[in-house]
């Protein structure tokens, strides 16, 4: 049976898969279906949903349409979650390649800086290094990606470790390939299947991450974040509920689909590669 | 007692090393943060650029990074974290103040989670494959992709504002004479609902590691032997499988600690919670970088503690784990 089909008989692969997709639909057709700016005020404020069919998710405390604002905020979760951990998931894997091949003092010194940013909380540290550099797109997938990078880092140092005593390293020594070549073109490609299936948990906790950094305030100001969007409505909790708990919903279901559809692959390709 | 003295001393000095780096690390992000305390200073009660040159002067900020690197360490082997500019205060004794109600909504949420998660985890794991064990690892992995902010609004709207069951924040009634018992049910029904958002999302955690961890259990030797000897299947559920696959969590106890101080950020400023979270905001907020810098290494120095606690623990729950230590 080929990896897809059993991804496919997997009911829970398929929600999140469905979940990502629709997702992916609203990021990219945000600017088609609700072009100018989210931001932008477009009727009477605090409007309950399901008034309006113009504005079917009625408007927030300043008359902004919230489900276009809900379109272009899943722009921002995507792209911050995916940026974030593919940045994580590069440099731990680096980070942790070196480490394990190069052994000895430099394993020492790079684990060391692995265990002080462990023991940092990760999210203290993203908020020291937002409110220190300011808010921006840039600098929350930079600071984001400074409390991740050590699991993947770890993983990968682990495989390393296991990798660097096989035959085909030792013939890679043996024909004189540089030191630096031979880590990163021999072994980092082989070493690269566990760390790559911790990626949907780091996306979902990245995603998680610049919601709550935008619920403190600390997102990017000139986009619309669902983080941004729970905390606005927090000034009216008592009376619109709705305005915090909706983005709220697009959180969750964003960050279940990301899990499960993650758990999925790494399901399929696990049983395939036990199989061969 | 020598085997845990043994592993104890080893993660002392692994420590120091870990410390110095985050010590280093929080210098190198204070001297990027634009402006410096005299700035903050003279902001507050204002001055002339006589006045900079001499506070620069006086608290040595006119001197090289390196003696400056070495100033801040000096200080810091003095508990002294300096002044912070919002408070007016010294730094160490904001942060001591806070530290107490972090710690108590720490300890309460962590019990909650590994409690109930571990105990659900079993639950779910003694019958691998039922409905029960589907139901409970899709209903946590449901509950782990919940932002503990939004829970905790959430909980709030539920049970502070319709049914106005429970306080919707603060550690305590504001100008209340209790003492005593009444002073502390007071606090504990204050803290329901941050710890219950705090809680629950690491719930989902320890009850997908118990159940995987059963799992894996399930299939060792051992367990064939208990059935073969005809042990009921409750005694060995609890007594060699659950028994085996709780080890795991322990270690898992002390690699959240770090991940739960940073989620009390959130959760404190949701239940204004006066908190070392709920600081980190206000530090935030106030541009107050070396508070927030101060509060970085005092929940490093935290997470350290209590990583060091569970190893300890741990080496004596497993003769196995102190013993390969000891001897490395």
């Amino acid at each position: 049976m080929s990896p897809l089909r059993r991804f496919l008989r997997a009911p829970e692969a398929v929600a999140g898969a469905i979940l990502l997709a629709a997702l992916i639909a609203m990021a990219l057709s945000a600017s088609l279906l609700f072009p100018g700016d989210p931001q932008a005020i477009a009727g009477p404020a605090l409007l309950p949903p399901f008034q309006d069919w113009s504005l079917p998710l009625g408007t927030d405390r300043l008359g902004r349409n919230v489900l276009a604002e809900l379109f272009h905020g899943a722009r921002t979760s995507l792209a911050v979650g995916l940026a974030a951990a593919a940045a994580a998931l590069v440099v731990g894997a680096v980070i942790g390649t070196l480490a394990g091949f190069a052994g000895g003092l430099v394993d020492e010194v790079l684990m060391r800086i692995t265990d002080a940013f462990q023991t940092v909380p990760s999210f203290l540290l993203a908020l020291a290094f937002v409110s220190v550099v300011g808010p921006s797109l840039g600098v929350v997938v930079i600071a984001i990606a400074l409390g991740t990078w050590t699991g993947p880092s770890r993983v990968a140092r682990a495989e390393v470790l296991s990798i660097r005593e096989r035959d085909y390293v030792a013939g890679a020594r043996v024909i004189g390939m540089h030191p630096m070549a031979i880590a990163f073109r021999e072994v980092l490609p082989n070493a690269l299947p566990p760390v790559l299936a911790m990626s949907s948990v780091i996306v979902a906790a990245a995603i998680l991450t610049e919601a709550a950094l935008s619920f403190l305030g600390l997102g990017d100001p000139n986009r619309v974040t669902w983080g941004g969007m729970i905390s606005e409505g927090r000034t009216v909790l008592r009376t619109a509920p709705f305005l915090s708990i909706v983005p709220g919903i697009a959180l969750v279901l964003t960050v279940l689909g990301v899990y499960l559809a993650g758990e999925g692959i790494v399901e399929t390709t696990a049983v395939r590669r036990g199989l061969s | 007692m020598n085997r845990a003295l043994t592993l104890l001393r080893r993660r002392l000095i692994g420590s120091i090393f870990v410390l110095l780096i985050v010590v280093v690390g929080t210098f190198l992000l204070l001297e990027a943060a634009p402006g410096d305390a005299v700035d903050a200073y003279i902001v507050s009660t204002g001055g002339d650029a006589g006045m900079i040159e001499l506070l620069r002067h006086r608290w040595g900020l006119d001197q090289s990074e390196l003696t400056r690197l070495a100033n801040y360490l000096w200080a810091l082997l003095h508990l002294d974290l300096g002044q912070s500019v919002t408070f007016s205060r010294p730094i160490r004794d904001v942060i001591l103040e806070r530290l107490p109600n972090t710690l108590l909504l720490m300890v309460s949420a962590t019990a909650l989670s590994f409690g109930l998660g571990s105990a659900l985890g079993i639950y779910a794991g003694a019958r691998p494959g039922s409905f029960r064990d589907r139901f409970l690892s899709i209903g946590s992995l449901a509950l782990y992709a919940v932002p503990g902010f939004w829970l905790g609004l959430v909980l709030s709207v539920v049970f502070a504002v319709d049914l106005r069951w429970l306080p919707i924040g603060g550690i305590e009634t504001l100008a209340s004479d209790k003492t005593g018992l009444d002073r502390a049910a007071d606090i504990a029904i204050h803290l329901v609902l941050p710890v219950s958002a705090l809680g629950f999302i690491y719930l989902a955690l320890y009850l997908r590691m118990m159940r995987a961890g059963m799992a894996e259990v399930w299939r060792q030797d051992f367990v064939l032997a208990a059935r073969a000897k005809g042990l009921s299947r409750r005694r060995i559920v609890l007594a060699h499988v659950a028994r085996n696959a709780l080890l795991p969590l322990v270690t898992m106890l002390g690699l959240q600690s770090a991940q739960m101080l940073g989620g009390s950020v959130v959760i404190e400023s949701v239940f204004s919670v006066p908190g070392l979270g709920r600081l980190a905001q206000e530090a935030v907020a106030s541009r107050d970088t070396p508070l927030l810098l101060g509060i970085i290494l005092t929940s490093a120095v935290l997470v350290i503690v209590i990583n060091l606690l569970v190893d300890i623990a741990y080496a004596f729950l497993d003769p196995r784990v102190g013993a390969s230590e000891a001897r490395a």
